[in-house]
């Protein structure tokens, strides 16, 4: 059995020694069995990672913090709820506030003492961090998508509604967080579970030992794939007919992460399961992920992700055991198509006539700089905005739901404080998306958030000299091989592999319908300019019109193709690994 | 070495036996010395056996100490003149008791803003009370300690002094206010006022000046600094922080030098060059001009206070400088003025805003007064550290009057010397701050910022001798991730269950301030139960706000813990201080 299930057998349904830790004031930090089994409240103990080296000389432990992840199902946010994540983000962290890859905020550095403060405030804002992490599902994803507001609404439902219906039951989370003293627990309510299979008392769905692992769900309406539907373990695809939602097809399987060094760990698409009636979507996730529950591998964490259940048992096999437990048969899958993974920038105008704005925000991170006061302007348009804010999947921002009346306020604000020239960067940086990476994750064996940005400097040149300055094209940069920014589905893709150096993937699809492959590895951050330049150069003279940097370095034989996941480390150039 | 005027001799006899003294050399003096003390003693012991030697009573009031040193020396000497005297504390007595006494030697130090010392602040409220007995029978005489560089030079003495006279004592010999160096000043008041008293033994030997200083020569010490080697030296806070906090570990081999936790380690700082450019500009003296057998630039950097600025010596330099704004400044009536224009700024400024160009490096130098060592809570024991001392020191810097400004001896320690140089020290013992004697006893500590210095001392100390008694310590300061001072050291004493429990307040890690004294409170019943089981309670660090307000904390814990009244509560805390069960060492 592997560490992790042993923690969460001894922990009384996530409560461990929570109480009792947090109460210790010798330490910043919190015991590392507790450690694991705060992921299930939404919280990742770290620690400075730039200041590690200097600390025990000065008599002083690893300067601990806390990240903190809000659930935001669809990422949608009111304004008011906005102005609450700033409050907090100066009261309590550290003045920044991170909109991540699946939608969420995520606030950082915030300290032991402060932590039970901070997640009560969260939670009085109608916002929670309870299975933001964890071996549970997680935040349900669904695209803002603008032009097709009609059926957002809809889609947007579901996502909560899921998201609420495989949330855990445990009291823990109240006890812990919300309790505030006065006596009486807050009481959750949660519908029932609704197939007949039940587990324990207090984790009807889960029982006692939760998933294997992490579990990921998201919804996306075609044609946009901005929240990159093939890399999470479960995703519903919006079929669309006479402007309703008609149904869903399920898709099984996907996700990033992989280590390196270790061909059987890998990135992996999802793979179409199956249709399903909107009322039938509830009961498919929760048949999906009891399915995991059985079926996933409890002994090795590094192979317990749905992906590799699906892997091993065969895409067949897997939908059996689902409409065994649901009691009926998924429809055939119905035709859909996606035309890009990426955010539409600037205004869009719905059929309702409402307008919304979506701004490139630099990996996601709001704060504000000498040059640029971004997260005092959100503050001023959240303090005037009727609308909402909707998180994107490209850690991006849309204000949403603006009238036609309220736009030149909207606007004149955007201008004011420069809001609306962020959207002017060239298509590579607005197409790009970096993880957290140092100084805060502790996997990271790279910078990434803090690198991207200069990276994307150096290689714009080669793009004005190719006059590419405009065209899209996807890059993506992790610290390490998890995957957090989905670089394997990045037409660009970077992936840590220590302090300066990346491996570098090329080829994935525009529209996040094929991974990448290893171009080149372990390439020093002084020499990825002169790798990548000849080829940019290369698809400026020679790509085919409408063809895709990713489609092009495929034809033009830089890389193969990466056509399931289990093939991801095979087929390599020789040159990749270093000749 | 010359025989002081006040000696009782004529002129003819000072000037003879001033000639032969110049003429001895080291070894004859020392000599002579032993010679005449040879004779007093014995002269001392003789009369001693006479029923008739006259009673001397040698009343000091004390916070760090020094008085009651000087008191324990007077004693001493007092014996050579004959006295039966007997030393008392201030906290011990009243003016009843005391009225009785004939002869009144009274040492004195101040504190605060002008306050007695901690724990005479009792007899001094009674002695300028109207309750007051009269001294009627009693002649006195007072040696008041304190600071120039405060406003309130040595007030608590000067007030004692004229408050004697009120009650009907007679003054035999004029009050001696001192200053940081009080070494020189002592010799020639306890000599002029022993010999004043009616009954003053006529043979009072006046060897007493050659014999201390004889005594110098041998051993380091306050008169003889030790220069010890700065072993280690680390940045405490982490980086982020706003503070500056340093861990000094000084080697004091081959120094002869012992000091207990509670004490305190002196350091005689050097003046920082740019300090010194800034004086020799103003002034536009020449850096070279030869003072003995120094420059003057060397001179000033090393033996002088070029900083402190106050009205005393502000009034010393206009005596020179004749400034018409600078005498309407100094006017009595002006005296808020005075304070507000002299807040935050430093003997510099007043000569570039009252120039004088007819200063001399001679008046210059006597305007000044001599470098003053400054003190540090000693932070290890000697029983976990042998040979070392420990010190935490946070760095004084500052920004007024559009100068950024430093403090001397905190920013010489951390900017002037590093690893491997010496810095001059002595220890600057502190009966007042001391481990209960009996092992088992519990004890709470309260230390914020580098009140925790102490601390860190006491707890290495209560584990190197198995003391059983339990460890409470209150630890404060502004961020938890970069302030916590020793952390790690403290989480091992906690593993190895030498210190029971720790409290920290950090006081801008949240909106709300939280300092120790709320943590205090928060903790009032337990910390009820300790201090009835008989815990001593120890506060370190500030003395402007920290201490008072853990003082008041303290007082409403009593109160409400104990069901009392405010007063019964200050009754009760009074009685723990006298019982040395609640000590302080603030500054
Ligand atoms: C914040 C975020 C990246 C960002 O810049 O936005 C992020 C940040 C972290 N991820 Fe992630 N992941 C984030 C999206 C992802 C994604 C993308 C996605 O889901 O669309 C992936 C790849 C998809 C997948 O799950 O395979 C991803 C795959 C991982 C993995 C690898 C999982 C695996 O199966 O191998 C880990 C490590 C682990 O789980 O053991 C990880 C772990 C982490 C941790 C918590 C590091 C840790 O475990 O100590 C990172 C915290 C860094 C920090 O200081 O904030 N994160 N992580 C994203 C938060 C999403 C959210 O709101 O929940
Ligand atoms: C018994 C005792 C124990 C002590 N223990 C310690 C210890 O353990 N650790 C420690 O760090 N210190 C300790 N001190 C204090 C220490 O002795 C010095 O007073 C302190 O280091 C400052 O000395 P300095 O020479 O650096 O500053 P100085 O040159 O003496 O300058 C200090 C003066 O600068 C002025 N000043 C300072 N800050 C400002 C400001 N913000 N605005 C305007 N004016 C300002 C004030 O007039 C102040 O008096 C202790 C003091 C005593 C009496
Ligand atoms: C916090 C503090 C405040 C002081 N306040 C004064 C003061 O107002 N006036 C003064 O003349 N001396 C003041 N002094 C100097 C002391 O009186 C001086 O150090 C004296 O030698 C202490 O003697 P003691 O050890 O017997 O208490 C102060 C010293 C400290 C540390
Ligand atoms: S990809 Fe790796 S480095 Fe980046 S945030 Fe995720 S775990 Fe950390």
């Amino acid at each position: 059995m592997a560490g992790n299930e042993k923690i969460k057998d001894a922990s009384n349904y996530l409560r461990g020694t929570l109480l009792e830790g947090l109460a210790d004031t010798s330490t910043g930090a919190l015991c590392d069995d507790d450690t694991q089994l705060t992921k299930f409240h939404g919280i990742y103990q770290q620690d400075n990672r730039d200041v590690r080296a200097e600390r025990r000389k000065k008599k002083l432990e690893p300067a601990y913090s806390f990240m903190i992840r809000v659930r935001v199902p669809g990422g949608v946010s009111t304004p008011e709820q906005w102005l609450e994540m700033d409050r907090l983000a100066h009261t309590y962290a550290n003045g920044t506030l991170k909109l991540t890859t699946r939608q969420a905020f995520q606030f950082h550095g915030v300290i032991k003492s402060n932590l039970k403060k901070t997640v009560y405030e969260i939670n009085q804002s109608l916002f929670d961090t309870l299975a933001a992490c964890g071996d549970v599902n997680r935040n349900v994803m669904c695209n803002p998508n603008p032009d097709e507001s009609e059926v957002h609404a809809e889609v947007q439902e579901l996502a909560s509604r899921i998201s609420n219906h495989l949330s855990p039951r445990t009291g823990a989370y109240h006890e812990i967080w919300i309790d505030d003293g006065s006596g009486e627990k807050q009481k959750v309510t949660y519908d029932p579970p609704i197939l007949d299979h039940f587990d324990t008392a207090e984790e009807p769905i889960y029982g006692k030992h939760y998933l294997p692992r992490k579990f990921k769900t998201v919804v996306a309406v075609p044609p946009s794939n901005d929240v990159d539907i093939f890399a999470h373990c479960l995703g519903y695809i919006a079929i669309v007919e006479q402007k309703k939602v008609v149904g869903y097809n399920v898709t099984v399987g996907g996700g990033m992460g992989m280590t390196h060094g270790s061909e059987d760990t890998f990135p992996r698409l999802a793979d179409v399961m199956g249709f399903c009636t909107p009322d039938q979507a509830v009961a498919v996730a929760e048949a999906v992920v009891i399915a995991q529950k059985i079926f996933g591998n409890r002994e090795d964490r590094k192979n317990a992700r749905l992906k590799y259940t699906v892997e091993r048992m065969g895409i067949d096999s897997f939908r059996n055991e689902v409409e065994r437990l649901l009691g009926y048969k998924l429809g055939k899958p119905r035709p859909f198509k996606f035309e890009h993974n990426g955010d539409r920038f600037g205004w869009t105008k719905d059929h309702k006539g409402n307008f919304h704005y979506t701004m490139f925000i630099a990996n996601g991170r709001v704060l504000d700089t000498d040059e640029y006061q971004m997260m005092t302007g959100l503050r001023e348009i959240a303090k005037v905005h009727r609308g909402d804010f909707r998180l994107t999947a490209n850690q991006n921002l849309q204000i949403g739901n603006v009238s036609k009346a309220a736009k030149p306020k909207i606007e004149k604000l955007l201008k004011d404080y420069k809001i609306l020239d962020a959207n002017g960067a060239s298509g590579l940086r607005l197409n790009s998306m970096a993880c957290v990476a140092l100084p805060t994750c502790g996997l990271s064996l790279a910078e990434s958030e803090r690198y991207l940005p200069d990276l994307i400097s150096e290689l714009d040149e080669v793009l004005e000299q190719a006059g590419l300055r405009h065209d899209a094209i996807t890059v993506r940069m992790t610290g390490c091989p998890n995957g957090c920014a989905r670089p394997y589905i990045a037409e660009i893709g970077f992936v840590g592999r220590g302090p300066g150096t990346y491996n570098l993937y090329l080829g994935a699809g525009f529209c996040g319908d094929r991974l990448n492959k290893l171009y080149r590895q372990s390439v020093k951050s002084t020499d990825i300019k002169a790798v990548i330049g000849p080829i940019i150069r290369d698809y400026a003279h020679n790509r085919k019109s409408g063809e895709r940097f990713g489609d092009f370095v495929i034809r033009q034989g830089y890389v193969n193709a990466t056509n399931v996941g289990h093939d991801f480390h095979k087929d390599l150039k020789p040159e990749a690994l270093g000749a | 070495m010359q025989i002081p005027e006040n000696a009782p001799f004529t002129l003819e006899q000072r000037t003879k036996l001033n000639s032969i003294l110049a003429a001895l050399n080291p070894a004859q003096q020392t000599w002579v010395s032993g010679f005449f003390s040879g004779i007093v003693s014995s002269a001392a012991a003789s009369t001693a056996q006479t029923a008739t030697a006259p009673e001397l009573t040698i009343l000091f009031g004390t916070e760090s100490g020094n008085s009651e040193e000087l008191a324990d020396r007077t004693k001493k000497l007092a014996a050579k003149y004959g006295y039966k005297s007997k030393v008392v504390n201030m906290s011990e007595t009243d003016t009843k008791k005391l009225s009785a006494s004939k002869n009144l030697l009274v040492i004195v130090s101040t504190w605060g803003d002008g306050d007695p010392p901690d724990t005479a602040t009792g007899f001094y409220k009674e002695l300028m009370g109207d309750g007051a007995a009269k001294f009627s029978n009693t002649s006195f005489s007072v040696l008041a300690l304190g600071d120039s560089s405060y406003e309130k030079f040595c007030e608590i003495g000067k007030k004692i002094d004229r408050r004697l006279e009120e009650l009907g004592g007679k003054r035999v010999f004029d009050r001696v206010d001192c200053d940081v160096n009080y070494e020189a000043n002592w010799e020639t008041w306890s000599a002029g006022a022993l010999k004043a008293f009616p009954v003053g033994t006529s043979s009072a030997p006046q060897t007493t000046v050659v014999a201390t200083a004889a005594a110098a020569s041998e051993g380091f010490g306050k008169k003889n600094p030790f220069p010890a080697i700065l072993e280690e030296k680390i940045l405490l806070n982490g980086t982020g922080s706003a503070k500056e906090t340093l861990h000094l570990e000084l080697n004091l081999e081959g120094s002869g030098l012992q000091y207990e936790v509670g004490d305190a380690l002196a350091i005689v700082p050097t003046n920082r060059d740019q300090d010194v450019e800034w004086v020799l500009l103003a002034t536009g003296l020449d850096a070279n001009t030869k003072l003995g057998d120094k420059t003057l630039a060397e001179a000033i950097k090393h033996d002088f206070d070029i900083t402190s600025l106050t009205s005393r010596i502000a009034g010393k330099y206009n005596e020179i400088a004749k400034d018409t704004k600078l005498t309407a400044l100094l006017d009595p009536e002006n005296k808020k003025q005075f304070a507000e224009w002299s807040y935050g700024r430093q003997f510099i400024d007043l000569l570039e805003d009252f120039p004088c160009k007819t200063l001399t490096a001679d008046s210059l130098t006597g305007l000044l007064r001599g470098m003053a060592p400054r003190l540090y809570s000693i932070a290890s024991s000697p029983k976990a550290h042998e040979n070392e001392v420990h010190l935490t020191i946070a760095a004084v810097r500052y920004q007024t009057h559009g100068k950024s400004r430093v403090g001397v001896a905190s920013t010489y320690t951390a900017d002037l010397v590093e690893k491997g140089d010496k810095i001059p020290v002595y220890v600057h013992s502190n009966k007042n701050f001391r481990l209960p004697v009996d092992p088992s006893t519990p004890i709470i500590m309260i230390g914020p910022g580098t009140g925790i210095a102490p601390f860190r001392a006491f707890v290495e100390e209560r584990q190197a001798i198995g003391a059983t008694g339990k460890n409470w310590l209150f630890f404060g300061d502004q961020h938890y991730s970069y302030d916590f001072l020793y952390q790690l050291e403290w989480q091992n004493f906690l593993k190895e269950g030498v210190l029971n429990r720790l409290d920290v307040a950090f006081s801008r890690d949240q909106p709300e301030k939280i300092y120790v004294q709320h943590k205090l409170l928060q903790a009032s019943a337990e910390v009820y139960k300790w201090i009835a089981d008989g815990a001593c309670v120890y506060v370190c660090g500030d003395a402007n706000r920290m201490a008072h307000d853990v003082n008041s904390a303290l007082i409403e814990i009593i109160a409400k813990q104990g069901a009392k009244s405010a007063e019964e509560a200050e009754a009760c805390l009074a009685e723990m201080k006298k019982a040395k069960r609640y000590q302080r060492d603030v500054y």
